[in-house]
């Protein structure tokens, strides 16, 4: 059961399969029926000739499923690599991308870009987001600083208490401004991917790609710091370093992602421990699967979000935990028998 | 040149000194015991022989080198370090957990080639634990799990091997058990050992040299029948004890003696 690069590229394979599968399918279904036939012929055509498409459904595909469904796919992926991290870095399986407090910091920015009107521009709300979870994991950072390392405690229980300090002050704002656009705030912190375009995932992507490779070239020393700080660095490891990258790497991929679809729910949770119940613990096999896991099922939950109650539209991290918890459940009891 | 040569250390946390001006030197080969009570700085000698913390006043030098300019994974080919008891809550599996040993000799994206899995095969026949590789570790009873951490602590092709209060948890037959195969491990494969241990009978057993340990400075340090006297225990531990003969071996035996005479024979009599 030991994982080779072999096991690592079977597994990500068969996993990239399914990813295009869930795709495919996610294109052809919404409020326009597009056999799979009709989707296959636009983007095959698409990517011949790189022309516009003809007909409104082409049109729906690829500028409007499209984008969206690789949205959704890249956020599940990052949220799903970060969950692995924190879960490593904090040695506790019940870790998630927001323990640390990103969530409530983005939620603050996008608040604040509201109230200073900045929202008008497709670009500020995402931007202050960004800005308000990168000041978060900087203040936490600091806060959960001793000596040389990161005190993983200290670290946890500073997340908790500045998150906590966010939400009143959001809280407050909330219920004294008074301002039309706020209703927007409601949607986005259930996650919304309904503003997805490809500027926003070009935007995004190098953050993403960037932070998940930085995390997959430390998967060997995640492995030794699940085993527990002193046995990293009895074996050679740079704890003091491990756990600083692992946290501003992991913490700056979720950022992104908050930034542009809100807070979505459980998928760093779950994907994680879904991918270790079939593959194992090592981070060289997990973060991978869990990448492209958490894509497919980002992808197949914001499907069911947008199509299972048209033409109205679920906030997708309401389908997450709906789908996600009993998925989870069912995992853990197979696992105990 | 000794393997280990610790000079004048001393260590505080805060303003507390728990090292304070310790010396001594550790030749190749050698089997050492640390002894002490709680809190006369066993464990933080052991942490700092390994650089895990750096003392503030001198210095520890490996085979030469010091110990604070080398780096993590130097540091990791020359010294192993066995466990008390470890907390796993990820289910890597027995044989996973002894790879890791090779982790110094890997680069970052580098994976486990067919001298690291003979290495490690190597490690788990000399310690038995061939039988048990596929299961996860957090499954293994506490003695199956610390021979898993002694066939880790080979995987790194060590010089030096150390042990902290290694079988605190095991039950009789595996303390002997464990100790066996450490003491076999140093005079086969000419590993240096030193051990940190609550039980001053094991080491008293096992250990050639023994350092007694109190309040941060060597108290007495020597063989077990040199440090292993009534009156040094009484000392250090501030209690009394018996001192005698293991009669099959001849090391140094101590036997606790109550602290209030006055008891003695009373349960006896509550026994009939």
């Amino acid at each position: 059961m030991i994982v080779s690069p072999k096991k690592i590229i079977t597994v990500c394979s068969l996993f990239f399969c399914l990813l295009l599968g869930v795709i495919l399918t996610s294109l052809s279904l919404g409020a326009a029926k597009i056999g799979l036939p009709h989707v296959l012929r636009v983007l095959i055509h698409h990517a011949v000739y790189f022309d516009s498409p003809a007909g409104p459904e082409g049109l729906i595909i690829l500028y409007v499923r499209l984008p969206r469904i690789l949205l959704a796919g890249l956020v599940g992926a990052a949220l799903a690599v970060a969950g692995c991290s924190f879960q490593a870095l904090l040695r506790n399986p019940l870790a998630d991308p927001y323990i640390l407090g990103v969530s409530s910091g983005s939620a603050l920015g996008a608040v604040s870009a509201i109230l200073f009107g900045l929202s008008a521009t497709s670009f500020g709300m995402p931007l202050a987001s960004f800005c308000g979870a990168i000041i978060t994991v900087m203040l936490v950072f600091h806060v959960g600083k001793v000596g040389r390392g990161l005190h993983t405690n200290t670290l946890l229980l500073a997340g908790v208490i500045i998150s906590s300090f966010f939400s009143a002050i959001i809280m407050f704002l909330i219920s004294v401004v008074q301002n039309e656009d706020l209703a927007k705030i409601v949607f986005w912190l259930m996650g919304d991917f309904s503003f997805a375009n490809y500027r926003f995932i070009l935007i995004i992507l190098p953050y993403i790609a960037g932070g998940m490779v930085a995390l997959y070239s430390y998967a060997r020393g995640l492995n030794l710091m699940v085993m527990g700080e002193e046995t990293a660095v009895q074996l050679g490891i740079d704890v003091d370093r491990l756990k600083k990258m692992a946290y501003i790497f992991a913490s700056l991929i979720t950022a992104a992602a908050v930034s542009v679809c809100g807070l979505i729910g459980f998928v760093g949770l779950i994907i994680p421990h879904s991918v270790r119940m079939l593959f194992g613990p090592d981070h060289r096999l997990l973060i991978p699967a869990s990448a492209l896991m958490g894509a497919c099922f980002l992808i197949a939950s914001d499907t069911i979000a947008r199509t299972i109650a048209a033409p109205t539209e679920l906030p997708v991290g309401a389908v997450t935990a709906t789908f996600g918890a009993p998925f989870f459940i069912y995992l853990l009891k197979k696992r105990r028998v | 040149m000794a393997l280990i040569d610790v000079k004048e250390i001393s260590f505080r946390y805060a303003n507390q000194w728990v090292i304070e001006d310790l010396s001594f030197h550790v030749e190749a080969g050698e089997f050492w015991g640390i002894i002490g009570p709680n809190g006369s700085g066993k464990t933080t000698l052991l942490k700092i022989l390994y650089g895990l913390i750096d003392p503030q006043r001198g210095g520890v030098f490996i085979d030469g080198g010091e110990l604070r300019q080398m780096r993590r994974p130097d540091i990791a080919k020359k010294i192993a370090v066995v466990p008390q008891e470890a907390q796993i809550r990820f289910p890597f599996t027995s044989f996973e957990v002894i790879l890791m040993g090779r982790s110094p000799y890997l680069g970052r994206l580098q994976f486990e080639g067919r001298n690291d899995f003979e290495i490690a095969e190597r490690a788990m026949r000399l310690t038995d634990t061939l039988r048990f590789s596929r299961r996860p570790i957090n499954e293994l009873s506490g003695g199956e799990r610390q021979r898993i951490f002694i066939a880790r602590a080979l995987a790194q092709e060590p010089e030096i091997i150390l042990l902290d209060e290694p079988t605190s948890n095991l039950d009789i037959s595996h303390q002997v058990e464990f100790y066996d195969l450490i003491s076999r491990l140093n005079r086969e494969k000419n590993l240096t050992i030193l051990t940190v241990s609550h039980d001053i009978n094991l080491a008293s057993e096992y250990c050639r040299k023994i350092i007694l340990l109190k309040g941060g400075r060597i108290f007495k340090m020597g063989s077990p029948g040199e440090v292993v006297a009534e009156e040094s225990i009484r000392q250090v531990y501030g209690s009394r004890v018996l001192v005698d003969e293991n009669p099959v071996t001849g090391a140094p035996r101590i036997t606790l003696l109550r602290k209030d005479p006055s008891n003695i024979g009373k349960s006896e009599a509550q026994a009939k």
